[in-house]
């Protein structure tokens, strides 16, 4: 891949949280990262390594306090809130560890959401999200409420709605953490698909089952990417818990 | 655009659906704060068109005189002890018509009235009635509507005829079954022939309160010529009662004075009162100018107004504190999905607008009902009272419009606070 079409490229990233005095803390401390389109990568660590901040930033929710960002060639590390916001849903896709579904809203509407603030017609873009609730397994749900789907069809709205903008790439928080194993599969399997079908995903978990569908396993620790497993065959090292 | 915003009130409705009674306990503090600014308008604007239609029967070019017993004198009767009699002469006299009609510039015509109660009999029927002996111009300048037969004439009064005129009212008690025309009345000893029906300027119905003002109470008057007034009731008049009587005697009870316009009438009303001092010794007449009175009754209304309004405005105010309150809290329970849109591409303008819409549903939504409400409320108090009410358009347009501000006004605080929150925190939100 050349360095022109790498989707995000971070260079000498930093975050600070100021606290007054010598109290700041660091959570990111200089990190440097490119990902390339279609390519699929996990970010691991344990609590405090940085990894939260990371995804803040990487979702454009946050923003640096040092270092540049470019998400899709744009400079997304010094955009005002506004610019931020329209960036967020035109190029992220989110997937939540809680779903996150609006309440009021039925399955189609929460697929609808993202093409909203887009400010789309939302008539001419009904099609495409009925057949976004097909390719999850949820065509016959569409006037369904959250409330009335399982867990595991939840979240499967939340990854038809994480594709309606069509984005550059999909950032998933946990997307398993509240499922059991089996639908935790079958969601996974799901992003293994949308992989297969050329989007970019990036994925933090704590699970190490999780991460070894990733092609790349990025691991935080103290604020930097500590080390980086490129290869499927590695990650089972940890694999010996279920 | 358009889709956004539609698609924006049908989620703001849709987040109103999800919890009624909460939605509907807040509508009512604007439906009743829009209703009370209406029906409380309505009222107060009733009111005082009552009280302008009364003066205004009092015709605006007309001056009144009436005649007043002296406070001194009533005094002096009081400490004079039972069983004693006393004469009284006070009021206009027939010689201040004429100083009136010969020395104010401006006059038209000088009515005299002499009012006098007595009961009217016909047959066996019966009825208190006012006995005004009058000229004949007394229905151009009292406004009185001949609706048979003719008026007193000039040559009654020359002639000094016993011919009287009588109210319709009077007339449908007295002849229940007969036609009264070419009917003689019998008054005290005398009797009268019916030559003529009026009908009084004002309704029945507003007659009974409006009466003071007026000073023609009821719609049971019987008109006599004056001249024959003068003869067959003579100039004294006795009044017993228990154990002791009194004798007044007074010319004229009320004087009419119809002047050409309203400006004579600002002018003539100083003048008149500086020509009466000097003939009467005593404060025994009063002037009623009609045109004042409507004046203060304008002044009036409008303070009336001001301070129903106000009272009514506070209610509305109370309503947008408990709108700005339930969105407040509502702001909290929602944080969450106000930073999941935050994430899905929500700017804070977008978040601003969806609670902002919420506010101004509930508020316009409402002021609508409480626009019908307050519609109906005065009509019912009008069906189960006697009092008058009138919707004005713009009281509608105000209270509708000030619930909407409020919406807006009180809505504008929770909707920034819920657009200022960051997207991190509010995702992270339990």
């Amino acid at each position: 891949m050349s360095k022109e079409s790498a989707i995000i490229e971070i260079e000498g990233l930093e975050k600070r949280y100021v606290l007054g005095g010598e109290n700041d803390v660091y959570a990111l401390r200089g990190v440097e990262l490119r990902v390339e389109p279609g390519s699929y990568m996990a970010i691991m660590g344990p609590s405090g390594s940085g990894k939260s901040t990371m995804l803040n930033i990487l979702g454009c929710l946050d923003r640096p306090t040092a270092g540049s960002y470019r998400l899709g060639g744009e400079n997304v590390a010094e955009m005002p809130d506004d610019e931020l916001s329209e960036a967020r849903g035109r190029m992220i896709g989110f997937i939540f560890q809680s779903y996150n579904l609006i309440a009021q809203l039925t399955v189609l509407e929460n697929i609808q959401v993202p093409l909203l603030y887009q400010g789309r017609d939302l008539r001419a873009y009904e099609s495409r999200c009925v057949d976004l609730a097909k390719l999850v397994g949820l065509g016959d749900r569409l006037t369904h409420r959250p409330n009335q789907l399982s867990g595991g069809q939840q979240q499967r709205v939340a990854i038809a709605r994480s594709l309606v903008n069509d984005p550059l790439m999909i950032l998933a928080d946990e997307p398993t953490g509240n499922l059991d194993s089996k639908t935790g599969r079958e969601v996974l399997d799901l992003i293994d698909q949308l992989n297969g079908q050329g989007k970019t995903i990036v994925l933090v978990t704590h699970d190490e089952k999780v991460a070894a569908r990733a092609h790349r396993v990025i691991h935080m620790k103290d604020g930097l990417i500590d080390r980086e497993v490129r290869n499927r065959e590695v990650v089972p090292v940890a694999g010996g818990r279920p | 655009m358009n889709s956004q915003i539609s698609a924006t009130v049908r989620l703001g409705i849709k987040s109103l659906l999800l919890h009624k009674l909460r939605s509907a306990l807040t509508m009512l503090g604007i439906i009743f704060g829009v209703c009370s600014v209406i029906a409380m308008l309505a009222i107060g604007e009733g009111a005082s068109y009552e009280a302008q239609e009364a003066i205004k029967r009092l015709g605006s070019n007309n001056i009144l005189l009436r005649s007043v017993k002296p406070a001194d004198a009533t005094r002096q009767q009081g400490g004079g002890g039972p069983s004693r009699g006393s004469q009284l002469k006070y009021g206009l006299t027939y010689q201040d018509g004429a100083r009136l009609q010969s020395t104010i510039p401006g006059v038209v015509r000088v009515l005299p009235m002499r009012i006098i109660r007595e009961n009217v009999r016909f047959n066996r029927n019966e009825s208190p009635c006012q006995v005004i002996g009058t000229l004949s111009s007394y229905t151009e300048v009292a406004g009185a509507r001949l609706v048979r037969g003719r008026f007193l004439c000039h040559l009654d009064e020359v002639h000094q005829d016993n011919v009287c005129v009588i109210t319709t009212g009077l007339a449908r008690r007295l002849f229940p079954s007969s036609d009264p025309l070419e009917h003689s009345v019998k008054i005290d000893a005398f009797y009268y022939r019916v030559v003529g029906l009026v009908q009084e300027q004002s309704q029945p119905e507003q007659r009974a309160r409006a009466g003071n003002a007026e000073g023609e109470p009821l719609d049971n008057n019987v008109y006599i010529p004056l001249s024959v007034s003068r003869s067959r009731f003579g100039e004294v008049l006795i009044r017993r009662s228990a154990g002791s009587f009194e004798a007044e005697e007074v010319q004229l009870h009320e004087v009419r004075v119809q002047m050409k316009d309203t400006s004579a009438v600002e002018t003539a009303d100083p003048q008149i009162r500086t020509l009466l001092k000097r003939f009467h010794e005593q404060d025994d007449f009063e002037i009623i100018v009609p045109l004042q009175l409507l004046r203060q009754a304008e002044q009036t209304k409008r303070i009336f107004n001001i301070v129903l309004g106000s009272i009514a405005a506070i209610s509305l105010l109370v309503g947008g504190i408990g709108i700005m309150n339930i969105m407040l809290a509502t702001v909290t329970e929602r944080t969450r999905e106000i930073g999941v849109r935050r994430a899905l591409g929500a700017k804070r303008r977008d978040i601003t607008r969806q609670f902002l819409v919420e506010t101004v549903v509930l508020s316009i939504g409402g002021g609508l009902i409480g626009v019908v409400v307050g519609v109906l409320t005065p009509l019912a108090v009008s069906q189960l009272t006697t009092m008058k009410t009138i919707v004005t358009v713009w009281s509608v347009l105000v209270a509708f419009g000030i619930s909407g501000a409020v919406g807006i006004i009180f809505g504008l605080y929770p909707a920034r606070a819920a657009a200022r929150l960051d997207p991190i925190d509010a995702l992270r939100h339990e």
